[in-house]
């Protein structure tokens, strides 16, 4: 075999072709070969789907993506080298599973759009469901927007003091044991199944207030157990992020420790704080289980008092029009998880501008 | 204003390992004083134990004495914090505060402190420092501007002006040009040369020309071999330092045959 | 803080500290502390409000299928059942997921251009923030329609191994369905680790492999897969972890029965935080507490799961620092 190109000389399994004096360009398919193989390949099979009458998007993606990968894994290794086909077998399979990836995100986003459109108004968003029985055309989910306000809000005020003060801890204060537990029981605790975390404050409610409390604070306390730990992971990793040097020459400057963590580290990193604390609102804004179980699933009328009676929330909305299961209140169910998305990825994009254009520039 | 150190005995250490041993200087009012040795013999952590930043790392300890005037920076009832608004630093990288502007920045000691300054007040400090650091001309009309978005040496002109607005004694510089140009480095040269009538200052510099030219004392540290703390092997007036030192280290040094 | 002064004077303790950082520290500390306090208060609230039914269950707790516990007379329940289901349903989504995930994070970190990698992070993250109720909703209320021809054709090719026996369900409503939706709902963790361990592969391992002559795959199996597979465990069980305790989407999509049943193509077995989530409203006697104990078993294998997948992750950190 001759040793005159890189590619021989490793001399890896399944050469190609007989020995010949290569160069650094033969045997290589040439570069649109894939593309124009592809385009070939989907032209053949939508084609012979059609003219069989049983054209189908799925089934015409599945055929396409299959033959595609095997002409193209043979093409190589006839032409190229085994060890090249591998290598286009290997990229066929990851484009593939990147797009087997984006087939539900971009169903799931489509569908809930476009059955959540039909009921989805001015009315829908302003009405509760307050002498609304269950199959008439009529009520809507502004109670549930005051409950997933009233409890998220609450959430979030427990869990950020909580939260960033662990974090600040984790990152300026600690070290030793301490350190290591709360690192680790922190981790822990962000895989806590939210039915969980209801159960937990089930069984607290039950101790402090008697079995069968259900209010708002509940759901909010539910969800605390659920966003602290996402609240400590991203303030950590943000105030980590504070160059250390700024905090040397806030000390050189005579300014005790806690003032330079208030005055100098939290509004350095304050950008991405609030990012990660949007990010954890968006989270568990959509927590259904563990609300199920704290703040009640058949409230129907506006309830802004956290500490009196059953909230809804919108994602409990949502299951219980499905438990109910006729039409009308699967397209409730529809419109209000169009709701519900929309506001999570309001929070989501509205974060990550806030990433984006507010975090300082560290200067040089 | 500017006081006189004295350090008597002085070793630290990061938990077992020792970093300097056994150091005692005197370290003189309006002058300057240079020290000067290779990587890693403990210029920094020598300097950091004057106005006890070394706290910040979290084994770090030192023995020994260091007395600014006639107070012991390391009596038990002396607040470190106290100490560092006595004795200033500049750091090797400059470090603006990226959230503030070039006037919160110089008036940044007094801020952070939640101290209440009038508006004249503080137009004041702002002035005097700038024009004490060199830079009131080129930043006077930006003043409201983010500090980092000055260049390197103004940036480092401006650290200088924020460690000056609270009136320290002393002023500790950790190898202050070597980030920086060397126009910039002969502006910041400059200042040293007027910082010094009224300041007491030290300077840590890999540059022997920059030791030469700039201070009145040198010393000279060295290791006593790997692994072994840095000590001072020699201290005297920099013009006789560089001619003539005592000792055969600090020669080999200072003419490049060191090892 | 404690560091310096008692050593340079050994005869008095401490300087003076100023009264704003002993507070400010203490605060932090003691949040921190608090985390733990509420862990262990998840662990000890969840035991001492089991312990009241499972003291009067007549049957064991361990072996039995059947949930007869909305009762003050003699209840009889057990987790077999659910515990059955829970694994089964996380081990489906784990089996399809995790292959995927790896692709992703293979794609993502090393075939997509630069430009088209960050945006796909952010479209990862986005599915992670999609709420599990409208991926139910979404299951129960699209997906499983366009699923049951697929099932019935499976059925119909491999019937024999008896995964895939029929009759199958016609609602779609089955073991399958919920394993599939819960599969989409763990892709995005377990690509976000395994990509994060992806990129940590020191460009030198790489260039040295690609310098070889390697193909990209090559490059792939020599120098990433090696050093990324520890992340990968640890991000897939990471994703079991959250498969195990997800809830909404099992509870909308499946048509429940208590049974300890291989056919995932008919309707069947529950998970156990489906069953709490379905049956805590009508809980009476004994009920809520049964429930209770059933979280409990749950939370503990959880904890379990989730503390190797932490482990394993961590052990992987130290390495590559
Ligand atoms: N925070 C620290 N923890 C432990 N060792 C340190 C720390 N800072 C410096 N050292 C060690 O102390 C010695 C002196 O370092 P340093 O003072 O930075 O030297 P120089 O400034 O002269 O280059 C070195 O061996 C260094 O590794
Ligand atoms: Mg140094």
């Amino acid at each position: 075999m001759t040793t005159t190109t890189k590619k021989s000389s490793t001399g890896a399994s399944g050469d190609g072709p007989a020995p010949m004096q290569r160069t650094l360009l033969t045997g290589s398919l040439p570069r649109y070969f894939a593309p124009a193989l592809l385009a070939g390949v989907a032209i053949v099979t939508g084609g012979l789907l059609f003219a069989l009458g049983t054209f189908s998007i799925p089934l015409f993606a599945v055929f396409t993506v299959v033959t595609y990968t095997v002409l193209v894994t043979l093409a190589s290794a006839r032409i190229e080298s085994g060890r090249k086909a591998k290598d286009r077998l290997v990229t066929a399979v990851v484009y593939t599973c990147f797009g087997l990836a984006m087939v539900p995100l971009i169903s799931l986003l489509w569908t809930v759009a476009r059955m959540g459109v039909v009921r989805l108004d001015g009315y829908f968003l302003t009405v509760s469901m307050n002498g609304v029985t269950p199959t008439m055309d009529a009520g809507g989910v502004y109670h549930a927007i005051v409950g997933t306000i009233a409890i998220t809000g609450f959430a979030a005020l427990v869990s950020i003091p909580i939260g960033l003060m662990t974090a600040i801890y984790l990152v300026e204060y600690g070290r030793g044991r301490l350190k290591n537990a709360i690192t680790f029981f922190v981790d822990v605790m962000t895989g806590i199944p939210s039915i969980v975390a209801g159960l937990f404050v089930v069984a607290l409610w039950m101790v402090f207030f008697g079995p069968g409390t259900t209010n708002g604070a509940a759901g909010a306390v539910a969800l605390s157990v659920l966003m602290i730990p996402v609240v400590v992971r991203s303030c950590e990793e943000m105030i980590r992020l504070v160059p250390n040097e700024l905090r040397e020459a806030s000390y050189a400057l005579g300014v005790p420790k806690w003032l330079t963590v208030v005055k100098v580290v939290l509004p350095t990193a304050i950008a991405g704080i609030t990012t990660g604390i949007m990010l954890a609102i968006a989270r568990v804004i959509g927590e259904t289980a563990p609300l199920i179980l704290t703040a009640g699933s058949s409230a129907v009328a506006i309830n802004w008092n956290l500490f009196d009676g059953q909230m809804m929330s919108l994602p409990v909305f949502i299951y219980s029009q499905v438990r109910m299961g006729d039409a009308i209140n699967y397209e409730r169910a529809w419109a209000a998880a169009l709701t519900l998305i929309l506001i999570v990825m309001l929070l989501f994009f509205v974060a990550r501008l806030v990433s984006r254009f507010f975090a300082p520039k560290f200067g040089r | 204003m500017a006081k006189r150190i004295d350090v008597s005995g002085l070793h630290v250490y990061y938990g077992d390992f020792k970093a300097v041993e056994d150091v005692s200087m005197t370290i003189e009012p309006r002058a300057v004083t240079a020290f000067i040795g290779s990587s890693g013999c403990g210029k920094s952590t020598f300097l950091r134990a004057l106005n006890r930043m070394h706290e910040v790392a979290p084994n770090a300890r030192v023995e020994g004495k260091v007395m600014l005037d006639d107070q012991d920076i390391y009596a038990p009832d002396v607040d470190p914090v106290a100490v560092r608004r006595e004795i200033g630093m500049v750091f090797q990288r400059p470090n603006p505060f990226p959230t503030m502007s070039i006037y919160d920045n110089v008036i940044a000691g007094a801020k952070l402190n939640n101290q209440r300054l009038g508006r004249t007040e503080a137009d004041d400090i702002v002035e005097r420092s700038l024009h004490g650091a060199n830079l009131w001309e080129e930043v006077k009309d930006r003043l409201s501007k983010p500090g980092a978005g000055l260049s390197g040496g103004q940036q480092q002109r401006l650290c200088i002006a924020r460690a000056i607005a609270v009136e320290p004694a002393v002023l500790l510089m950790d190898e202050p040009c070597s980030a920086l140009d060397p126009i910039s480095t002969l502006a910041i040269e400059d200042l040293i040369a007027k910082l010094k009538e009224n300041y007491t200052i030290c300077i840590v510099t890999h540059n022997m020309q920059q030791a030469a030219r700039v201070s009145d004392q040198t010393a000279f540290f060295n290791l006593a071999g790997t692994g072994k703390p840095g000590r001072l092997i020699e201290m005297d007036e920099t013009n006789k330092i560089f001619t003539k030192p005592d000792k055969k280290e600090t020669e080999n040094y200072i003419t490049g045959r060191f090892g | 803080m404690t560091t310096t002064d008692s050593s340079a004077t050994p005869q008095t303790p401490k300087g003076k500290r100023r009264i704003g950082d002993v507070v400010f520290a203490n605060t932090a500390s003691g949040s921190g502390i608090l985390i733990l306090a509420i862990l262990a208060g998840v662990a000890a609230f969840l035991i001492i409000q089991s312990v009241d039914s499972l003291g009067a269950n007549t049957a064991n707790f361990f072996t039995t299928t059947g949930w007869d516990a909305n009762t003050r007379e003699a209840p009889a329940f057990g987790v077999a059942a659910l515990a059955f289901g829970t694994v089964l349903a996380a081990a489906i989504a784990l089996l399809i997921a995790t292959p995927i995930a790896v692709g992703i994070a293979l794609f993502i970190a090393y075939y997509a251009p630069r430009k088209l990698a960050s945006v796909l992070g952010y479209i990862v993250d986005l599915l992670a923030a999609i709420p599990s109720v409208v991926y139910g909703l979404w299951g129960i209320g699209y997906l499983v329609h366009q699923l049951t021809p697929f099932y019935q054709w499976l059925s119909t090719s491999f019937g024999w191994i008896p995964l895939f026996a029929g009759p199958v369900s016609s609602t779609g409503r089955t073991m399958m369905s919920a394993g599939i939706v819960l599969a989409v709902m763990i892709l995005p963790i377990i690509t976000a680790i395994s990509r994060d361990v992806f990129l940590q592969v020191p460009q030198a391992h790489r260039e040295a492999a690609l310098s070889l002559g390697a193909t990209r795959w090559e490059m792939i199996r020599m120098a990433v897969l090696p050093f990324g597979r520890a992340g990968i465990i640890g991000g897939a069980m990471l994703g079991l972890g959250r498969a195990l305790g997800e809830t909404m989407a099992v509870a909308m999509i499946l048509s429940p029965a208590l049974v300890i049943s291989p056919h995932l193509l008919q309707s069947g077995n529950q998970t156990i935080a489906a069953h709490i989530a379905l049956q805590y409203p009508e809980a009476t006697g004994y009920g809520v507490s049964a429930l209770i104990a059933a979280g409990l078993v749950l939370f503990a294998i959880t904890l379990v799961v989730n503390m190797g997948a932490r482990y394993i992750v961590a052990r992987r950190k130290e390495f590559t620092e």
